[in-house]
C-alpha cells in the first residue's frame, strides 16, 4: 500500500483499503479556525453535548486575530467559551493554524487529521493524512471521533535534481501547480518523493504540501524521515507510529520531474495554475508585497527576505507587510535579527496569523492595485477589491520585488 | 422546471462569497453577497429554485461552508457542473444543496434556459432545447443526507431514532 492507504487502513481497523472505498475512519485530531469554528460549534450543539475527546480538538484564532470587528470579536468569545465549557485546553491565538498545529506537536507521522481549513493538507509534510473539511463535517467528527471518507487514488510525484541559487520549495510547488493544473489532482492524494524533497527542510515540505489543494488534491504527503522525527521530538502530544509506503506500493499515476535549472516562478492572476517564470513577467509594477501565510511565513522564509533587504530600502511606492506565521517564528526571527533588518528596510510587521492572505483583515487591496504575495491563492477578490491583481511567488521574489517596486527575479538583486 | 445561470470554469469560493463576509452565518444575509465580485446583480435577479450550471472545478479554494450556505440563502436550487472541488462538493451535500457532476453540461446550456434534473437517476434535461444529458447519480446515502436537509438534520434524526 502507498502512504495514504496505509494510514487510512489503520484508521479503519482494516488489513488494507482500496481507492474508491467509502469507509468510516477514527480521527486523531480535529482542528477549527475562527472563520469555520463558530458555524461548526452551532452545528455541534444540535447533535451532541460533549466532544468525543477534548485533548484531540484544536481551536485556533488566526484569520482575524486580534479581532478587527465586533462580529469576529463575538465569534472569538464564543469559541473561547466553548473551549472552557468543553474542557478544550488547546485553544491558540498565536499564529496560523497549520503552523501552530505543527509547532504544538499535533502533526505527527501516521495520524489522521481533519481540519476545517482547506490548507490542512500542509500537515502531510509530517507523514500524516491531513485533509480539509467544512464546518458540518467538523461538528460530526467532534461529536463522534469518526468521519466517513472516500479512499483517494494516489499519485507518486518524484522530484529529481538540485534546486539552483534562490530557487525554493515555493518555486517547485508553483511549477507543479502550473504543470498539473488547478483541478489536475482533484480527489487524489499526492505522495512526494525524490532528492529534492529529501533535501528540503521540514518548513519547505510544508510549503510543498500546503498547495496540494490548489491542484484539487485531498491531501499531500511526504514519507517521514530523520528530519521529520527530529522536528517532532519533544513536541509530540500523542504516541505515534511511523508509517512508510511499501516498496511495491501501487499508484494511480507516477510522475517524475527534473528540477535542474528550475527558475523562480510566479502564478499570475486570477489563477493559481497560470504559472510562468518570473523573468517573463518581470517589470510589472507592484503596490504591495506580502510576506507571510501558512505557505511561507516561517523563519527560513523571513530569513531569505532579510538577506535580500539587509541594509537596503524597499521602493517608496511599495508597502511591504511581513506577518510571521506564529509566535515561535516571531521570537526566532527577532532573536536572529531578521525582524530588525526587515523593519529597517521599511517593512510593516503584523501580528502572527493569516495576515493579508484572505482580504478580511490587514493589507486589503484597492481597485487596480497589484500585490506580490508569498501566500497560496490569487483568485479574483481574494485580498480585497476584485479589480486588484495578486501574483504568487517565493519569499525571495516578494522581497526582491519590494526592493525594486516591480516583479523581480531574486537572482538579479 | 428551473432557470439556469451559466458560469465558467474554476469558480472559487472567493467568487461565491468573499472572505470579508464569513463572519456572517445567516443564509439570507450571506445570500445578499453571493457572486458579488463575479455577477454584481446576481442576488437581486436570482429567483428561488434557479440552477447554477458551471464548468470545471466549481467551488475551488477555501473550506468555507458559508459558500453553499450563501447559495442556498440566495435561493439557488442546485449546482450542476463538469466537476467540483471536493471540499465544496461535500459541504454542499452537508448543507442540503443538491450538486450534480455532469460532463458536457457547460456547453449544453445558455443563460436563462430551462432545466430539469433527477439526482438519484443522474439525468439533466435542457427543456428549452429538448436534450438529455447523463450525470453521475448520487449514491443513496448522500441522497438521504440531502433529503434530510443536510448532515446535521440527518444526524439529529438518526440520534432520535437511536433513543
Amino acid at each position: 500500500m502507498n502512504l495514504a492507504e496505509k494510514i487510512l487502513a489503520g484508521k479503519a481497523g482494516r488489513e488494507r483499503v482500496e481507492p474508491g472505498e467509502i469507509l468510516e475512519f477514527e480521527v486523531d485530531v480535529v482542528m477549527m479556525n475562527d472563520l469555520t469554528g463558530p458555524l461548526a460549534i452551532e452545528s455541534f450543539r444540535e447533535i451532541a453535548e460533549k466532544v468525543w475527546d477534548p485533548s484531540r480538538v484544536v481551536m485556533v484564532l488566526d484569520h482575524q486575530m486580534p479581532a478587527n470587528s465586533i462580529e469576529i470579536a463575538r465569534d472569538h468569545a464564543m469559541m473561547r467559551n466553548f473551549a472552557r465549557e468543553q474542557g478544550i485546553e488547546n485553544l491558540f491565538a498565536e499564529g496560523v493554524c497549520h503552523q501552530v498545529l505543527a509547532e504544538k506537536g499535533f502533526a505527527l507521522p501516521g495520524l489522521l487529521i481533519l481540519g476545517a481549513d482547506s490548507h490542512t493538507c500542509t500537515q502531510g509534510a509530517f507523514g500524516c493524512f491531513a485533509t480539509g473539511i467544512g464546518s458540518s463535517d467538523l461538528a460530526a467528527a467532534m461529536a463522534e471521533g469518526k468521519l466517513w471518507l472516500r479512499v483517494p487514488e494516489s499519485v507518486k510525484i518524484v522530484l529529481r535534481g538540485r534546486l539552483g541559487r534562490r530557487v525554493y520549495p515555493k518555486d517547485v510547488i508553483l511549477y507543479l501547480v502550473g504543470e498539473i493544473g488547478a483541478d489536475g489532482a482533484t480527489y487524489r492524494a499526492l505522495e512526494f518523493h525524490g532528492e529534492v524533497v529529501r533535501e528540503m527542510s521540514v518548513g519547505g515540505r510544508m510549503t510543498l504540501c500546503n498547495m496540494g489543494v490548489e491542484m484539487g488534491a485531498k491531501t499531500a504527503l511526504v514519507p517521514p524521515d530523520a528530519k521529520t522525527l527530529r522536528y517532532v521530538r519533544g513536541r509530540a502530544r500523542f504516541p505515534f507510529r511511523v508509517v512508510r509506503p511499501d516498496q511495491e506500493a501501487e499508484y494511480a499515476e507516477e510522475r517524475e520531474y527534473s528540477l535542474e535549472g528550475l527558475e523562480p516562478m510566479v502564478a499570475c492572476p486570477p489563477r493559481v495554475d497560470r504559472v510562468r517564470p518570473v523573468r517573463e513577467v518581470e517589470g510589472k509594477e507592484i503596490d504591495q508585497a506580502f510576506l507571510g501565510s501558512c505557505t511561507n511565513g516561517r523563519t527560513e522564509d523571513l530569513l531569505e527576505a532579510a538577506r535580500i533587504l539587509k541594509g537596503r530600502k524597499i521602493h517608496p511606492r511599495v508597502r511591504m507587510l511581513v506577518v510571521p506565521s506564529s509566535r515561535e517564528t516571531y521570537l526566532e526571527a527577532a532573536r536572529l535579527g531578521i525582524l530588525e533588518k526587515l523593519l529597517k528596510a521599511g517593512a510593516i510587521l503584523g501580528p502572527p496569523g493569516c495576515g493579508a492572505c484572505m482580504g478580511s483583515y490587514i493589507g486589503v487591496l484597492a481597485p487596480g492595485e497589484v500585490c506580490v504575495s508569498s501566500s497560496n491563492r490569487n483568485f479574483r477578490g481574494r485580498m480585497g477589491s476584485p479589480e486588484a491583481e495578486i501574483y504568487l511567488a517565493s519569499p525571495a521574489t516578494v522581497a526582491a520585488s519590494a526592493l525594486t517596486g516591480r516583479l523581480t527575479d531574486p537572482r538579479d538583486v | 422546471m428551473a432557470r439556469v445561470w451559466v458560469l465558467g470554469d474554476n469558480v472559487s469560493t472567493d467568487d461565491i462569497i468573499p472572505g470579508r463576509y464569513l463572519v456572517k452565518r445567516d443564509p439570507e444575509e450571506l445570500g445578499k453577497h453571493v457572486f458579488e465580485n463575479l455577477l454584481p446583480d446576481f442576488s437581486s435577479r436570482v429567483r428561488k429554485g434557479d440552477v447554477i450550471v458551471a464548468g470545471r472545478n466549481f467551488g475551488c479554494g477555501s473550506s468555507r461552508e458559508q459558500a453553499p450556505l450563501a447559495l442556498k440563502g440566495a435561493g439557488v436550487g442546485a449546482v450542476i457542473a463538469e466537476s467540483f472541488a471536493r471540499i465544496f462538493f461535500r459541504n454542499a451535500i452537508n448543507q442540503g444543496l443538491p450538486v450534480l457532476i455532469c460532463k458536457g453540461v457547460s456547453s449544453s446550456f445558455s443563460q436563462g434556459e430551462e432545466v430539469e434534473y433527477d439526482l438519484g437517476k443522474g439525468v439533466v434535461i435542457n427543456v428549452s432545447r429538448g436534450i438529455e444529458l447523463r450525470a453521475e447519480p448520487l449514491p443513496d446515502f448522500l441522497l438521504s443526507i440531502l433529503r434530510a436537509g443536510g448532515l446535521i438534520p440527518y444526524l439529529k434524526a438518526k440520534r432520535r431514532d437511536r433513543l
